[in-house]
C-alpha cells in the first residue's frame, strides 16, 4: 500500500467512524484505535496518537457551537477538568509503562462496556429543586435554554462527579479516546445535570483532557504526521456532518449496529491482546 | 443591577470562546491540509511502514524541531505544526478564561483555571524526556 492510498482509505474509514460516533454519541474515537489496529495493522501506540488527534478536533469544533448557544456550563467544566486533566496526565504515563498486549485488553474491556452503555435504557436525568451548599458555593448553578425560554437547574454532589472525572481523565489518556460516555455519566447521573448541558459540557471538557495527555504522546512520538492527518481530517468531517443529520433523524437502529460492531471489535481486541498478537 | 450586568458578560465570555474554539480548529485545518499537499506530493508513491512501533524522530515531537521542519516546506513537519494548532487551541481557551474570570472579579475560578492551564504547559514541556 502506498502513502497515498493510506491516506485514503483510512481517511474514509474515519470519516465512516466520525459520523457514526456523533449521530450515536458514543464518539468517533472508541472505533478509531480498533480500526487502525485490526484493519490497517498499525501499532497501537500509533493508533492511540491519531485517536486523540482526533478526539481534540472533533471536540472543539462541536464545542464552539454549543457554548456560543449557552449550553455548557463553564464553571462546571472548567472546575472538573481539574480532575480530568490530573487524570489524563497519569494515565498518559501509565500508557507509556504498559505493554501493548495489556492496553489492547483493556481498550476492549473499555469498548464493552461503551456498548453497553449506549444499549442500556438511559434513565432519565433525576433534576432537583433543593441546591446544594458546596455547589452553590461554587458557582455552579446555571440556566440553558428550551423552547419556552431559560430554564434553571442545580448542581449536586460535586466530590462524586470529581472522582469520576478523574477516572475519565485518566482512561482518555492511558487508552488515547475522549471517554466522553464516562464524562456525561458523572455530570447527569451523579451531579444531577440536565441532559443536554451534560453532553455539551462533556464535549467542552474532552478537548482540554485530551490536550494534557496529547503533550506526553507527542513527546514520546506517539504522534505521526501520515497517520493522524487522515485520520483527524476524516473524523472531524465526519462527525460534523453526523452532527447535522442527527437533527434530522432519531438514531435508535443505527446505535444497536454500532454497538455490535463496537462488540466484536472488542473481542478481537481482547483476543489478540492475549494472544500477544499486538 | 450587578445580576444582569454579570449575565451579560457571560454571555460574552461564552462568544468569545466559541469563536476562539471555531478559529483554533479552522488554522489548524488549513495547515494540516496544505501539509497534507506536499506530503503526498512528495511521498505518496512510497509505502508507509506503521506495523512496528519507532517512535517519531527528534523533530517531530517538539515545538523548536516541528517549526524548523514547518518551515523548509516538509510535508510532515507542516502536518505537524497544524496538530500543534489543534493542541494549542485548549490551552488557548484556557488561558483566556483566566482573563475573563479576572475581569469578573471571580478569584476562586481564576485558580481554578490557572492550575488547569498549569498542568496543560507541564505536560507539554516537562513531559519531554
Amino acid at each position: 500500500m502506498t502513502n497515498t492510498e493510506f491516506t485514503l482509505l483510512v481517511g474514509g474509514g474515519s470519516l465512516f467512524a466520525g459520523f457514526l460516533g456523533a449521530i450515536t454519541g458514543l464518539g468517533g474515537g472508541v472505533v478509531i484505535v480498533p480500526l487502525l489496529v485490526l484493519v490497517f495493522g498499525v501499532d497501537i501506540r500509533y493508533a492511540m496518537g491519531a485517536s486523540l488527534i482526533s478526539v481534540i478536533a472533533t471536540s472543539s469544533g462541536a464545542a464552539a457551537a454549543y457554548v456560543k448557544e449557552g449550553y455548557s456550563n463553564l464553571r462546571v467544566g472548567m472546575f472538573l477538568e481539574i480532575a480530568t486533566t490530573l487524570g489524563a496526565l497519569t494515565g498518559a504515563f501509565l500508557s507509556a509503562r504498559l505493554p501493548s498486549s495489556r492496553i489492547a485488553v483493556i481498550f476492549g474491556i473499555v469498548l464493552v462496556a461503551s456498548a453497553y452503555f449506549s444499549l442500556r435504557h438511559k434513565p432519565r436525568t433525576r433534576t432537583s429543586d433543593s441546591p446544594d451548599p458546596l455547589a452553590v458555593r461554587l458557582g455552579m448553578d446555571g440556566s440553558y435554554p428550551t423552547r419556552e425560554g431559560p430554564r434553571t437547574y442545580h448542581v449536586h454532589a460535586v466530590p462524586a462527579g470529581f472522582g469520576v472525572m478523574f477516572a475519565a481523565g485518566s482512561l482518555s489518556g492511558l487508552l488515547g479516546i475522549g471517554s466522553g460516555a464516562l464524562k456525561v455519566l458523572a455530570l447527569d447521573e451523579a451531579m444531577r445535570i440536565p441532559f443536554k448541558v451534560s453532553t455539551t459540557t462533556s464535549n467542552f471538557m474532552i478537548g482540554v483532557t485530551a490536550a494534557a495527555s496529547a503533550g506526553v504522546y507527542l513527546a514520546r512520538g506517539y504522534i505521526d504526521p501520515g497517520i493522524a492527518m487522515p485520520v483527524m481530517l476524516g473524523v472531524l468531517g465526519g462527525s460534523l456532518a453526523g452532527t447535522r443529520a442527527l437533527e434530522r433523524t432519531g438514531s435508535g437502529i443505527l446505535r444497536k449496529i454500532f454497538a455490535l460492531v463496537i462488540l466484536a471489535l472488542a473481542v478481537e481486541m481482547i483476543y489478540n491482546g492475549l494472544t500477544g498478537r499486538l | 443591577m450587578a445580576i444582569a450586568k454579570r449575565r451579560w458578560t457571560e454571555r460574552q465570555v461564552e462568544r468569545v470562546v466559541g469563536n476562539l474554539l471555531d478559529f483554533g480548529v479552522a488554522a489548524s485545518t488549513a495547515v494540516l491540509l496544505a501539509g497534507a499537499v506536499f506530503f503526498l506530493a512528495r511521498h505518496g508513491g512510497s509505502a508507509p511502514d506503521y506495523h512496528a512501533f519507532r517512535g517519531e524522530p527528534a523533530s517531530l515531537r517538539g515545538l523548536a524541531g516541528i517549526v524548523s521542519d514547518a518551515r523548509s516546506l516538509s510535508g510532515r513537519g507542516l502536518i505537524q505544526l497544524g496538530l500543534l494548532l489543534l493542541l494549542a487551541t485548549p490551552v488557548a481557551r484556557v488561558a483566556f478564561t483566566i482573563f475573563a474570570f479576572a475581569r469578573q472579579r471571580d478569584w476562586t475560578y481564576v485558580a481554578v483555571a490557572l492550575f488547569v492551564l498549569t498542568a496543560l504547559l507541564y505536560s507539554l514541556i516537562a513531559s519531554r524526556a
